[in-house]
């Protein structure tokens, strides 16, 4: 276990920031954006019996959701390992 | 078999095992099992967590009310199930890391404040007990029905059991009997709902169901919805609006920040072994609660359909009230359901037009628990609707009680006031807690302010207004100091309980209600239920504003701050 240096810990705080940041923009596009901002464009394309701005507000939204959370998951274990920050 | 004689079986049946499990558990391994050793596994504290979140709300009343508000229902979808992604990145890692026992108790450290810890602890009592009136809803109509008594009757037994149930601790501390909780809810929803869209559209798959045609026919099932509602004069189903599009920005914001700013959510994340379980533990919570909200759509829309069905099999042939269905005769002893026939022609007119509607009561809550009757369903899968019900719910409030109880014992009584106090004496006081707690929400529930989903919304609304902005400044900004948390908690709470109780009455006694619950007097629209965003927002400004113009936080807290943001080096994880 190592102790991180001043400008270590603040490359690692600022790549999990980014990685945050990106992934809470797909957050919120497909759920306030897709669900809700752009749901009449989205509602003129349909998938099977849905229109896609509502298969987005009551299924997609959610389904990317899981997806999310698995992958900032994976690649912080990615970034706890490469700063050598990881519990054994 | 009899259907009240099955569902007691069923019940029974279930509430046994639960029991068993929590003494052979018991039985079976050290206390070190839980703390030091191993803690909890990932996908066992997903699956432990999922049942710990859904509760009433979700189980009983939400698909309930996404039937009777279509696209507008799409609120409590995202909002229930996007606030985990906030949780696994902004919060439970980090909070984790602390490894400290209670919500309060961060707060009161990172803020180095007693007086922070303190305004958390109200908090968190404001926004359980407001959740735990939610569950009292839900909990009184599963009662009320399948007992065969009105309401308030229904809603009493509850209250006992809840407080036989919670009191009874030990059971709901133990993994494994939220993890049969969760298989036991799971097929109660999930099985009625194959059933329903095997026999609608022949798709075993309620997600492929609901967005599939009609058995033996080329019209969606969505497309025959959106006609059968807006020829009886509601809106379209599937664009059927919440108020307006802010309203309902603001309602998803709302429930998903507030997700995450609930204290037994949150102190879930403090069980497992690792910091990097706490983030693929958010994600198996969020897979398993996933099943559940995925399907709950397809219920909503098909519950819907087979409601209107039956009260109007073909366009302008209505059902005689006289040969109503049995689940119509058992609903209206409950009360919850009423018929009145305006133009004594004996038949039941269901419409959106309230001078010729006949169906004077219908209420939301309802609708899961009668959705297998009103689709003749075996009564096994009746039966098991209802345990699926009740435990979402006992599970739920026993969790919120435990948090309530905790703390006051160990942040209020044991952190600040009397620090020698026995064990003894915290166990005893955690237990008049309850029991005031209970009594409170259940005497609240006899007018409930809004249904069981909606209650639960305002609970969230507070959550998000004072709890989350509290933790995500502590771990995201080194500047906010003891001033700002305090003030800004304050603020936060502040205006969302002055606007809610406005609208919705003094401690929601709608009496006491000084502006009316209507859109017209809503600040840009947004429903109480929706605005603990708009007090998230005043609580972040406040917070800044006056971190800003008083002493920056000691240096001691800026290192607090740095070691909670890198994984290593945590601590051995709590029990709970």
């Amino acid at each position: 276990m190592s102790q991180l240096s001043d400008e270590q810990a603040k490359a690692y705080w600022q790549r999990n920031l980014a990685l945050m940041v990106k992934l809470l923009v797909i957050w919120f596009v497909v759920s306030f954006g897709f669900g809700i901002i752009l749901v009449d464009v989205l509602n003129q394309f349909q998938i099977g019996g849905y229109k896609l701005g509502f298969w987005f507000a009551q299924q997609g939204a959610i389904y990317v959701f899981v997806v999310l959370i698995f992958y900032y998951t994976k690649k912080m274990g990615d970034l706890d390992r490469e700063f050598k920050v990881e519990e054994d | 078999m009899d259907l009240k004689l099955l569902t007691y079986i069923v019940v029974g049946a279930t509430f046994a095992l639960y029991i068993g499990i929590a003494i052979w558990s018991r039985a079976g391994s050290t206390k070190d099992f839980y703390v030091a050793g191993g803690g909890v596994h990932p996908v066992a504290n997903g699956m432990a967590t999922a049942a710990d979140w859904m509760s009433a709300a979700s189980f009983i009343s939400m698909a309930g009310l996404i039937a009777f508000m279509g696209y507008g229902g799409s609120v409590f979808l995202m909002g229930w199930t996007g606030g985990f992604v906030i949780l696994a990145m902004l919060l439970a890692p980090y909070l984790r890391k602390y490894g400290k026992f209670t919500v309060p108790e961060f707060i009161g450290d990172r803020y180095y404040s007693n007086a922070a810890r303190a305004v958390a602890v109200v908090c968190l009592i404001i926004c359980s007990v407001t959740y735990v009136i939610g569950q009292m809803k839900g909990v009184g109509v599963a009662f009320s029905r399948f007992l065969e008594v009105d309401y308030g009757t229904g809603l009493l037994v509850g209250m006992a059991i809840v407080f036989f149930y919670a009191v009874l601790g030990g059971m709901k501390g133990i993994t494994y009997t939220q993890i049969a909780q969760y298989c036991v809810l799971i097929m109660a929803y999930t099985i009625p709902a194959i059933f329903i869209s095997l026999n609608l559209t022949g798709n075993p798959l309620p997600q492929l169901g609901l967005g599939s045609t009609m058995a033996g026919s080329e019209t969606f099932l969505l497309d025959r919805l959106d006609q059968m509602v807006t020829e009886l004069g509601f809106r379209e189903y599937t664009t059927d609006v919440r108020l307006s599009g802010l309203n309902m920005f603001a309602y998803t914001m709302s429930l998903m920040i507030g997700t995450a700013g609930l204290p037994h959510v949150i102190i879930r994340f403090f069980t497992v072994p690792k910091v990097r379980d706490a983030r693929s533990s958010a994600g198996w919570a969020l897979v398993f609660i996933a099943i559940l909200y995925t399907t709950a759509p397809a219920v909503a829309g098909m519950a819907r359909l087979n409601f209107m069905q039956t009260i109007e099999p073909q366009p302008g042939q209505h059902l005689v009230y006289e040969e109503r269905p049995q689940w119509f005769k058992n609903w209206e002893t409950t009360g919850l359901l009423g018929f009145e026939d305006k133009n004594g022609d004996g038949r039941i007119q269901y419409s959106a037009d309230k001078s010729v509607n006949e169906m004077v009561k219908v209420d939301r809550d309802i609708m899961v628990l009668a959705n297998p009757e009103i689709a003749k369903l075996p009564n096994w899968v009746i039966a098991l609707v209802a345990a699926g019900g009740l435990a979402a719910a006992l599970s739920t409030a026993a969790g919120l009680l435990l948090a309530i109880a905790s703390a006051i014992s160990h942040d209020l009584l044991k952190g600040m006031i009397t620090p020698d106090i026995s064990e003894k004496a915290e166990l005893r006081a955690s237990r008049i807690a309850m029991a005031v707690a209970i009594a409170g929400a259940g005497y609240l529930g006899f007018n409930p302010p809004d249904f069981a989903a909606g209650t639960v919304a305002l609970a969230f609304g507070l959550a998000a207004s004072s709890i989350f902005p509290a933790l995500m400044m502590g771990i995201f900004s080194q500047r906010v100091n003891k001033e700002g948390a305090i003030a800004g908690m304050i603020a936060g709470i502040g205006v969302t309980l002055f606007y809610v109780f406005q609208h919705k009455g003094i401690m929601f006694v709608a009496s006491t209600a000084f502006l009316g619950d209507m859109p017209a007097n809503w600040f840009l629209g947004i429903e109480p239920n929706a605005f603990g965003v708009v007090g998230a927002v005043v609580n972040f400004a406040v917070a800044f504003g006056v971190s800003a113009l008083t002493a920056k936080p000691p240096e001691k807290i800026r290192d607090l701050v740095e070691h909670i943001r890198v994984p290593v080096g945590a601590e051995a994880a709590h029990s709970h």
